[in-house]
């Protein structure tokens, strides 16, 4: 069984939904990603989100942009993602991590030397934003091969058939964006995003994480109680761009949000 | 070639190009985009719509001119221009905006976004948006706004937001992106007009139809005028739109040779330039698979080129397409030699070129003479150099 899958059985054992962080790599220098990563953990993070900058994130609002540009000027890229994954993965073998970011600088490194990088560095799950299921299928199914968990996105306009062809060409869990929009952007109604989870349940029984537009403690419950995951991330980045100067205060601001949310889903 | 030519496939894919590669959300409108544009592209009463428009607001057909003192000084092929700059608004982008546009109001679209690099394809969206009295707003980069001033005056006084974007490199590919996200957040009552034949499926095929009436109607005049097909055709390629117009009609007439001229900027062996066809690799960025300006980690690097209109680090898939099949060949012209093109056809024949247009030019200069008096090169004039008057006046140290 996969991490993802493991981690998703063993919170609906104890009827607890996972609380999903996402942050870019090397945002907003190389060396703070790491420790980063196992303080999220710490504060009640079940699956870490690790953004790979790129230069067009077309799907991002300016928060998580921003993010990506400060990472690119230190010369992060998908490689050096990889290798902070796989430091990581050192201490730490229960937590899945889940890249997220754009096709091409997959395409650059090639499908299937990315895949091998994948697994060698213990990734659990790729979310590739411009890949949709119709121009994902060398990439998909190299990755399942691997035991990679290829995670597909779903959003509010998305058609039953097309939640049929996520189930059928994903696995891991699905990513529901909230809303129609860029990251980070706008205010959730709650009750269009519960219509549509059950619409997306009817077709498939893969855990369903929603993320887009969860900013503090109060949404994250809301949103645990519909969905099986919360997945934060402007919110977070918000934080790093608040601290620039002061990186260790942006970890604390980030550790005290991400287990107030912990606490408001549990409770 | 002995099929005839039928890209793309239904999916979009030029071979490995093309394609849709795009986040969920925008899945669902560009498939209601190509449900709409298969329907209205075989519909009388749309295509009649289209035609009356480019004949009395476009002003087409646009003439074919023989350059005869031009083509006499260089002493070669006898050189045919295209005159798509003598179109409303001066460039070939009008072609495109006014289909697009007609498409917005019959899907029922009440506001119409779209991205600009030299500002021509802003002006002509923001040209049809007034005319059809649709909301309209154009992103472009922030140092294109800087550089085309006098373009984003044009597209104010037509009623058009102009926002600069500052993200990126705040050139055209980042007015892209802004323009993506502007449409993934109001995708019910937005129609996004994409001035290239770039994008995901179905816009380099939509566009590239509303463009091949340049190639349409270049044929049938080259046979009137001449009494035969010519034997190359030469267009600039930054997107390609103006190439793709000129060259499709005439895929299948392979005694036609088709050359695409790309920006080298300050000279492909400097990096500094836009030719991603001539010195790029394939990868994906804005939605299609392409030939790509890149670094070895894969992100998109920034473009150089003197014209603001093939400032841009991508090219139509179906360009890439045609360049591996070896259709069409792409070669590239610096900004200096652009600007003997530039000055060449002005003096020569009496017509200010675009800058963008004069990487044709230029290139016409050094195939003309190397080919037969009795042989015949159209180039496709796509655009008129009044927008680029400071920029020449600033490079050549002159103030106005």
């Amino acid at each position: 069984m996969s991490r993802l899958a493991a981690t998703f059985e063993e919170l609906s054992k104890t009827g607890r939904k996972a609380l999903i962080p996402f942050i870019t790599a090397g945002d907003p220098r190389p060396d703070f990603t790491l420790p980063m990563m196992h303080a999220m953990v710490e504060a009640g993070a079940d699956v870490i989100e690790l953004g790979v900058p790129f230069s067009d994130p077309m799907a991002d609002g300016p928060v998580i942009q921003r993010a990506s540009e400060r990472a690119l000027d230190h010369k992060m890229s998908l490689r050096r993602t990889l290798a902070i994954a796989t430091e990581f993965r050192k201490t730490n073998q229960q937590t899945p991590v889940v890249l997220m970011g754009y096709v091409h600088p997959i395409e650059a490194m090639g499908y299937e030397d990315f895949a091998n990088a994948a697994q060698r560095a213990e990734i659990d799950g790729v979310l590739t934003v411009d890949l949709p299921p119709e121009e994902a299928e060398e990439c998909v199914a190299l990755l399942k091969a691997r035991d990679i968990d290829p995670i597909f996105l779903l959003a509010p306009n998305s058609s039953d058939d097309r939640i049929k062809k996520m189930d059928t060409a994903g696995s891991g869990y699905i990513y529901y964006v909230s809303l129609k929009g860029v990251t980070g952007a706008g205010h959730l109604d709650i009750a269009d995003v519960e219509n549509k989870l059950n619409l997306i349940r009817a077709n498939t029984r893969l855990p369903v994480a929603i993320g887009f537009g969860v900013k503090d403690a109060q949404t994250a419950k809301t949103i645990a109680g519909i969905g099986d995951g919360v997945v934060i991330g402007s919110a977070l980045i918000s934080k790093i761009e608040a601290n620039l100067d002061d990186p260790e205060r942006a970890k604390s601001e980030i550790i005290e949000l991400l287990k107030s949310m912990r606490q408001a889903m549990d409770s | 070639m002995t099929e005839k030519y039928n890209m793309p496939d239904e999916r979009g894919h030029f071979g490995p190009y093309g394609g849709m590669f795009v986040a969920e959300t925008l899945m669902l409108p560009i498939q209601e985009l190509n449900a709409a544009y298969q329907q209205y592209l075989d519909d009388p009463e749309f295509i009649a719509e289209l035609d009356a428009d480019l004949k009395h607001y476009v002003g087409r057909p646009s003439p074919l001119y023989h350059a005869e003192r031009w083509s006499r000084e260089l002493g070669g092929a006898q050189i045919y221009l295209k005159r798509e700059d003598l179109n409303h608004t001066g460039a070939h982008k009008i072609n495109n905006t006014i289909g697009q546009a007609l498409l917005a109001k019959r899907m029922g679209k009440t506001r119409i976004i779209a991205e600009t690099g030299a500002g021509q394809h802003g002006v002509a969206t923001a040209t049809v948006a007034a005319r059809l009295g649709l909301e309209c707003v154009v992103y472009m980069g922030a140092v294109d706004v800087a550089r085309q001033s006098l373009n984003v005056y044009r597209m104010k006084l037509l009623g058009a937001k102009v926002v600069a974007v500052e993200s990126g490199s705040k050139t055209l590919k980042d007015a892209l992106n802004e323009a993506l996200r502007d449409w993934v957040t109001n995708v019910d009552n937005t129609f996004y007009i994409i001035g290239t034949v770039a994008g995901p499926h179905p816009y380099p095929a939509m566009v590239r139809d509303f463009q091949a009436i340049i190639g349409r109607e270049a044929k049938q005049q080259c046979l009137d005028q001449a009494g035969r097909l010519p034997d190359a055709l030469v267009a600039c390629v930054g997107g390609g739109s103006n190439a793709i117009g000129l060259f499709y009609p005439f895929i299948d007439d392979s005694s036609v040779k088709m050359i695409g001229v790309e920006a080298a900027g300050d000279g492909i062996e400097t990096g500094r330039h836009s030719a991603p066809l001539c010195a790029g690799r394939p990868g994906v960025l804005h939605g299609n698979r392409t030939y790509l300006m890149e670094d070895d980690d894969g992100e998109i690097i920034e473009t150089h080129s003197i014209s603001a209109g093939l400032d841009y680090p991508g090219v139509g898939p179906e360009h890439a397409w045609l360049k591996d099949t070896g259709r069409a060949e792409y070669v590239n012209i610096t900004d200096t030699e652009a600007l003997e093109g530039f000055h060449a056809l002005t003096r020569m024949e009496g017509i200010i070129p675009a800058l963008e247009s004069s990487h044709a030019m230029a290139y016409t200069m050094k195939l003309a003479p190397t080919m037969r008096k009795d042989e015949i090169i159209i180039v496709c004039l796509s655009g008129r150099g009044d927008k680029d008057m400071q920029t020449m006046a600033q490079r050549e140290g002159i103030e106005l």
